[in-house]
């Protein structure tokens, strides 16, 4: 039985997940593996997914300026369209 | 009687002649350059020619650090400048103020003697051209904070992705110390590395307008950063400096909005289609494997556990029934052949002989006589007939044929 090597979370950037999801889909439709593995196949999906759909929503909208205040220093503030 | 002069009131008297004259206090000349010297002081000193003349130039270094491009002996340029006499040497030169290539633009060659340059220096090359994140936690844009271009990357963001952070770097993006700004920012924002991507921006404009983006200073920022940079600048027609050496370049700021952002709805549609499939395959493994098993029930092994075991059984009983047959036979083999033989033991039964009538003669030790030879005068021997035996002594041996 393939090994899945799981990476944690924290240090898996989007399209890693998203790739593996992707490798991970077609080898369910492959389906020239055990039914054991389909069914461990599928929970590591289903958790790829969800992790890939949490970066999404991750994100805070937020428009910033970059100012330099008096000494020269970058202070970050609000920014108006 | 005629006047004296001195020569320098000459000189002086033909520099003033000069510098009063309408035409040679502002004028462009037309030639080719040669003996081309770039003083240490930053001066440049050369002469222009055509087919029948030279002319004396110097230009100062105040003037020549601003020209766009390295003069070069043989180039044909136009020179704008005055004439004037320096009156120690006697002589006329233009002190010129600028100086564009013939024919083509200066800002022009200077675009393609730096680009030239940078390409040698593999700043283009394409394999080291970092990868566009696929969802950057926050983009950088590099741009005025005027104006419709900053507005169109945070419309094109937010229209593809709801919850993105920007953040915005103003910078002067034409005029003078422009590039200075816009390399800056790139560096700072390098620094600060809240950024996944920036995008250095700006709307069209002319090859003027646009020039800081042209300038060594702003490649050599972009070339250095951590961070991919997606240039944006001017029209789709444009061409930058900044467009070669970024590592990908969008036709237009909104464009580059569309490079750095994601859409998030097809990424969403991306895994929930994802989703469907992973579970679409799993129920058609499953549905494969009970088929399997159906499959394996319906077998006849399965369906009569006990079949295979009577059919065994049977043949077990066959050849025990054939067994006892072929020792049946055998045993009668034998019998018959005990009885003939029987039979032909008591046909050559010496009684049978003795019942004839004959008798049997042997010595003391019981060796059988049945020759003369073997007789003497005085042997003991025993004639034994059906029902008894003597015991004689030989008396006389005769040979003759007893059946003559």
């Amino acid at each position: 039985m393939t090994k899945i090597v799981r990476k944690a979370q924290s240090d898996r950037s989007f399209e890693e997940a998203m790739l593996e999801l992707e490798q991970t889909v077609s080898k369910l439709e492959k389906g020239d593996i055990s039914l054991e593995e389909s069914i461990t196949n599928f929970g590591h999906g289903i958790e790829l997914s969800r992790y890939c759909a949490s970066k999404l929503d991750e994100a805070e909208k937020k428009i910033s300026i970059l100012l330099q205040d008096e000494e020269g220093n970058l202070i970050e503030k609000e920014f108006d369209i | 009687m005629n006047k004296v002069y001195s020569v320098s009131d000459i000189n002086n008297y033909i520099k003033q002649l000069v510098s009063n004259d309408g035409i040679l206090s502002r004028l462009f000349v037309r030639g080719e350059i040669s003996n081309f010297k770039h003083h240490y002081t930053g001066h440049m000193y050369f002469t222009i020619k055509d087919e029948n003349s030279v002319l004396k130039c110097v230009m100062f270094k105040s003037q020549a650090s601003t020209i766009k491009f390295a003069p070069q002996n043989g180039e044909k340029v136009i020179v704008c400048g005055y004439i004037s006499v320096f009156e120690r040497d006697g002589q006329y030169q233009l002190y010129a103020s600028d100086m564009q290539p013939d024919g083509l633009g200066a800002l022009h060659l200077a675009f393609e003697q730096l680009k030239d340059k940078l390409q040698k220096e593999g700043l283009f090359d394409i394999d080291i051209k970092k990868k566009i994140p696929v969802l950057p936690r926050c983009i950088g844009v590099v741009t005025s904070s005027t104006g419709a271009v900053i507005r169109d990357i945070i419309n094109v963001t937010y229209r593809r992705h709801n919850n993105m952070k920007i953040l915005l770097y103003p910078v002067a993006v034409q005029g003078a110390g422009a590039a200075g700004q816009i390399a800056a920012a790139i560096r700072k924002l390098n620094e600060l590395n809240q950024v996944d991507v920036i995008i250095v921006a700006r709307g069209g404009g002319s090859l003027e307008e646009l020039w800081a983006f042209n300038e060594e200073v702003v490649a050599r920022s972009i070339f250095a950063s951590n961070i991919p940079v997606i240039s944006a600048v001017g029209h789709e027609t444009d061409f930058t400096i900044c467009d070669f050496v970024s590592d990908m370049r969008a036709p237009t700021p909104s464009a580059a909005a569309e490079l750095a952002v994601p859409d998030v709805e097809v990424l969403l549609y991306k895994l929930q289609n994802y989703k469907v499939r992973m579970k679409s395959s799993l129920l058609k493994k499953l549905t494969m494997c009970r088929t399997q098993i159906q499959k394996a029930n319906s077998r006849h092994v399965f369906r009569q556990p006990y079949d295979k075991v009577n059919q065994y059984r049977l043949k077990l009983d066959n050849e025990f029934k054939h067994l006892f047959k072929n020792n049946e036979m055998r045993l009668n083999d034998n019998k018959s052949k005990f009885g003939m033989l029987t039979g032909k033991l008591d046909v050559l039964s010496p009684l049978k002989i003795l019942e004839r009538g004959y008798s049997v003669v042997r010595k003391p030790q019981g060796d059988i006589v049945n020759k003369l030879e073997q007789v003497h005068i005085g042997d003991n021997l025993e004639i034994c007939f059906k029902n008894g035996r003597v015991d004689c002594n030989v008396i006389s041996v005769r040979k003759d044929e007893v059946y003559d």
